[in-house]
């Protein structure tokens, strides 16, 4: 399509280069420099998008992120839902359509990258219009640390909108000199197209940059499409301009209906003629200069319609242009389908509408005055205040830390915003004691007319017989002045109750427009003063930010940390099925080929415990404890005795917190009179460091002793089974492996080829086993070794679920799936484990509570499936019948739950351990588990169910 | 994100740190000696108090010290910060 309603000149688009794209399957073209909604006015399209809940047609209605008409989702070049026309900046190839309130994410994985800068400053000014590039300059000068942050793609902010000029000269030759200045300071950080979203305590600020949006397909693959600026500044700067306020009438939502800012926008910044026929609607003076740059360019106003009794001063100027002014009047309707034909205008006196006409048009524009955007000074906790004269809210106070200057403070020509950007900047390098320059010069701006008084009108009293129900409040909604009085009518009073009854303010836009009128039309309705109506709550983001722009580089293997072992990659070669425990991948199986999980732990069991298995048990946490009270640390931190452990041996332990529940268990290895090595589960290894460290800092700081984490300074690779002796003497033949010289529970130092390796006869899987832990450099080249002289008895190399077996065969628990915080030593049946002789650990005095001393107490026991075929799902409740045979009443009682299952090559069928209300005591009875509608028979025993003598592990 | 002062390493993130809930409450001396009552008091009981509070807290990522520090509960601003043998602070 033809650029049918584009100016002559003008504009800072780029004229000489077209851009292609499509909207709603349409070919457009345009010019870079324009938005998605300047190219379509520029063809003459109003009509975005049809409305969430009515459809009724809607349009370009405001020229940024304030506009509520014009939604779009882009197709190309990536699926991107929700986004608005007038901040979609225009690329070749871009595809669009129009979105009636709602969006569609994207099918296909985002493959652009997104991240996160941190960034500290002196000073971060948010905004790079006047009164924010005079407040930037000022401190530049003083040679602070600033960061300027703008949303637009320029610099210049209402400049850019506008005729003004500075010096003499067009205020935009200011705008790039300040650029260009702040260029040189080695100290200043200037990004444009980065919105500042959220401000929060202490300085925090965070910034949205679109880096590579604009550029569409073009983008370059390596430079991250958006990022986040996560700012920390000493004092921050809030020049974010101000909002135009719609006034609400009947059928106010009609495209080509627009707010007058807006239209100069189109005009002076994308060289758009957004009508051809135009009526003006205001309060205030501002809309008057959209009524002169419109008819010097030749677009026909029929009229400047101004609510005022007494109009503006600056009615005479539009009469010499030619253009009529009808003070004491308003519009009260329209009329048009996909874009306004006719205003409705009539009288306006002492609030009363009187007879109207229909004046002819396409483009109505409206201003109600100007809403300083002061969602950063809120959302820092500034208190705001209703200015009466203007019927905004201003900053009410003043915060540490953060001021907000120019048209953000209600301030409305430009020689105030520099001067007072430059009166703030001052201020805030005064507070943080730094000098500003001498030299500190600010343009001059020509001298300020006195604007004739606003007045404050939220809405035009609707006089079509609809009540309102056509007068939009908040258009992303379909929200009316209905709906506002039936929510008055059903009792609301907080402006926040009558935001979520109504839905107003909780669209995309999040209010920009409707906030303030919501408040004003409440307190009207209320017969309140608004201040009491007050507003709702400013929260982050200010704008929409997506998802993935916060997620940044903690995406996919980058969210969470993975730890692999040193031998990962053998695992990968052989074939290993991996699973997560914490941020560890651990080996669950090695399947061969044709097996599944059940065959390949059924062979894996049964090489450990008729021939050898050799286990990667690297993540076990490993924590050196060292100093003269070692010894003492552990002792009040385990249940039972370490103290008494001699050097060379190992002992296994329990820990407890105060509340006398197992938190943790392993086994504890006496390297010096001194020096201790704790081995933790895998899971509770940082937990336990933490545990440690707490109680030495918090109440123990007078004993002598340092832990550190070991874990990833050794690898341990268990070599279990009847056949490990002959592995192990085979491997390392310095070592004498006997049974008399290297017994159950104790540890050996040796080396291999110089390399030292420590082994430990430990057990958790209940037979004759080694562990060997050497330094992870040499991982690979040891476990191929012990593979080797593994081969002859056919060792096998086992992983999580075969490890599983054959310790819940044992009856061992697994702190964490047998335990869940209510369990003590003795529910475990580990009251060997409990010392009779320390006078205090952490966790003794717990035990002699009644409720841990109950017999019925829920206790580990074992269960076997009397069909010796159902494996019982984990997590299974546990229920009894009566003596007669019947099940009791619902609800049933339970009297505990499986804890883990699984099948026994051992046994030969499966077996389980649960958590049983005074399970010993019920050893030798039948229970019921529920499996799938059916009730199993199942045999309470023992938790020990392979060699309860300990005569294999022992020998 | 607030900025608290680690007496060690100085202010940082919030995100470092971890709670450890109410100070100044000591791992009795002989608890072998107390009733049941006055045990689980130690162990299961802490005040609730909305305005200032004592609470120890650990620079968990990042030097791993505990600390206390008076914190108001009803703002979550740190009032200041001490280190483990210094006394209570007195506040107004």
């Amino acid at each position: 399509m033809t650029s049918t309603s584009r100016t002559a000149e003008g504009g800072r688009i780029d004229r000489a280069t077209t851009l292609e794209f499509t909207f709603d399957g349409q070919p457009f073209t345009g010019h870079p420099g324009d938005t998605l909604a300047s190219a379509l006015l520029a063809s003459g399209r109003h009509q975005i998008a049809t409305s969430i809940k009515l459809g009724r047609p809607r349009g370009v209605a405001a020229a940024w992120a304030e506009d509520p008409g014009s939604l779009v989702q882009i197709e190309e070049p990536f699926p991107e839902p929700m986004l608005l026309a007038t901040t979609v900046e225009l690329y070749d190839g871009l595809a669009a359509h129009g979105l009636p309130g709602q969006g569609r994410l994207a099918e296909v994985p985002d493959s652009a990258r997104y991240d996160a800068v941190h960034h500290h400053v002196d000073l971060l000014v948010v905004g790079a219009g006047p009164a924010g590039l005079a407040a930037a300059l000022t401190a530049a000068r003083a040679g602070a640390r600033v960061a300027v942050v703008d949303e637009q793609s320029e610099a210049g902010g209402s400049l850019l909108s506008g005729t003004e000029r500075l010096d003499g000269a067009p205020a935009l030759q200011w705008v790039a000199a300040a650029v260009a200045e702040l260029a040189e300071h080695p100290e200043v950080l200037h990004l444009q197209r980065t919105t500042a979203f959220g401000s929060y305590e202490d300085g925090f600020v965070l910034a949205l940059e679109r880096r590579t949006d604009h550029l569409g397909a073009t983008a370059p693959k390596h430079l991250a499409r958006q990022r986040v600026w996560r700012f920390r500044a000493r004092s921050i700067v809030v020049a974010t301009g101000a909002h135009e306020r719609p006034v609400v009438f009947t059928d106010n939502d009609r495209p080509g209906i627009m707010l007058a800012g807006a239209a100069r926008t189109f005009l002076h910044r994308y060289g758009v003629l957004p009508g051809r026929e135009a009526v003006v609607f205001t309060t205030n003076d501002s809309a008057y200069d959209a009524a002169l740059d419109l008819h010097r360019v030749g677009v026909c106003v029929q009229a400047v319609v101004d609510a005022r009794p007494e109009g503006s001063a600056r009615r005479e100027e539009c009469e010499r242009a030619g253009i009529r002014v009808l003070p004491g009047a308003v519009v009260t309707g329209t009329q048009g389908v996909d874009r306004v034909t006719h205003a409705l205008v009539a009288p306006f006196v002492d609030g009363e509408v009187g007879a109207g006409s229909a004046i002819a048009c396409d483009l109505l524009l409206v201003s109600g005055g100007w809403n300083p955007a002061v969602h950063l000074f809120s959302q820092a906790r500034g208190r705001l205040r209703y200015d009466e004269g203007l019927g905004a809210f201003l900053p009410g106070e003043e915060l540490d830390g953060l001021s907000v200057t120019g048209s953000a403070t209600g301030v409305s020509d430009l020689g105030g915003c520099l001067a007072h950007g430059q009166r703030v900047a001052r201020a805030a390098l005064a507070a943080l004691a730094i000098t500003p320059a001498g030299d500190d010069r600010l343009p001059a701006a020509p001298e300020a007319v006195v604007p004739t008084a606003p007045l404050v009108l939220w809405r035009v009293p609707d006089s079509s017989g609809a009540e309102g129900s056509t007068q939009f409040v908040d258009l992303q909604r379909d929200a009316t002045v209905a709906d506002i009085a039936r929510a008055v009518g059903a009792g609301l009073r907080s402006i926040e109750h009558i935001k979520r009854y109504t839905t107003i303010g909780t669209a995309h836009d999040q209010g920009k427009t409707s906030g303030v009128l919501t408040s004003g039309i409440t307190a009207e309705l209320l017969g309140i003063p608004v201040q009491d109506t007050g507003t709702t709550t400013f929260r982050p983001p200010y704008t929409p930010v997506a998802f993935a722009a916060l997620a940044g580089r903690d995406r996919g293997r980058l969210f969470d940390p993975e730890r692999v072992t040193a031998l990962h990659e053998w695992h990968v070669a052989a074939g290993a099925v991996f699973e997560d425990v914490g941020q560890w991948k651990r080996p669950r199986y090695y399947p061969q080929p044709g097996e599944d999980m059940e065959a390949a732990v059924l062979r894996e069991c049964a090489a450990a415990r008729t021939g050898v298995g050799i286990l990667d048990g690297s993540t076990l946490g490993k924590i050196d404890v060292q100093g003269p009270d070692a010894a003492v640390l552990l002792d009040r931190l385990y249940t039972n005795l370490i103290s008494s452990l001699k050097v060379g041996s190992v002992r296994y332990g329990v820990m407890c917190g105060v509340d006398g529940m197992v938190i943790d268990d392993g086994t504890v290895l006496r390297l010096a009179e001194d020096r201790f090595l704790v081995l933790t589960t895998t899971g509770g290894a940082a937990k336990i460091l933490d545990w440690m460290e707490e109680w030495v800092q918090t109440e123990w700081p007078d004993l002598r002793v340092h832990c550190t984490s070991v874990t990833e300074q050794w690898v341990t690779f268990p070599v279990v089974g009847p056949r490990s002796r002959d592995v192990i003497g085979a491997v390392f033949p310095d070592v004498d492996v006997s049974n008399e010289a290297f017994p159950f529970m104790t540890w050996r130092d040796t080396t291999l080829e110089g390399v030292p390796v420590r082994l430990a006869r430990i057990s958790f899987s209940g037979e004759l086993a080694f562990e060997v832990y050497v330094n992870p450099w040499y991982a690979v080249a040891v476990w191929e070794r012990l593979l080797e002289a593994g081969r002859p008895y056919g060792i096998t190399p086992y992983g999580t679920e075969t490890m599983h077996v054959l310790r819940a065969e044992k009856g061992y628990p697994i702190i964490g799936q047998d335990t869940d915080g209510t369990v003590t030593p003795q529910d475990l049946g580990m009251g060997w484990a409990v010392s009779k002789k320390k006078p205090d650990f952490v966790g003794k005095r717990s035990f002699a509570r009644p409720a841990n001393q109950d017999p019925l107490r829920k206790q580990l026991v074992g269960l076997l499936p009397t069909d010796r075929q159902t494996v019982l799902p984990e997590g299974s409740q546990i229920v009894e019948f009566f003596p007669d045979g019947q099940l009791p009443p619902p609800p049933v009682p339970m009297l505990g739950h499986v804890t883990s299952s699984y099948r026994s090559a051992e046994l030969a069928r499966p077996f389980a351990l649960a958590l049983v209300k005074g399970g010993r005591e019920r050893i030798g009875d039948t229970v019921h588990v529920p499996v799938n509608g059916t009730l199993v028979p199942v045999e309470v025993t023992g938790s020990v169910l392979v060699d309860p003598e300990g005569a294999r592990r022992d020998g | 994100m607030q900025l608290i002062e680690c007496p060690w390493c100085g202010p940082r993130e919030e995100v470092e740190f971890s709670y450890g809930g109410q100070a100044h409450v000591p791992y009795p001396d002989d608890p072998g000696g107390l009733s049941d009552e006055e045990w689980a008091h130690y162990v299961f009981f802490r005040d609730n108090t909305k305005g200032r509070f004592a609470e120890r807290w650990n620079h968990s990522i990042g030097c791993r010290r505990w600390f206390n520090a008076i914190r108001d509960t009803a703002t979550y601003r740190f009032e200041r910060v001490y280190r483990l043998d210094d006394p209570k602070p007195v506040t107004p």
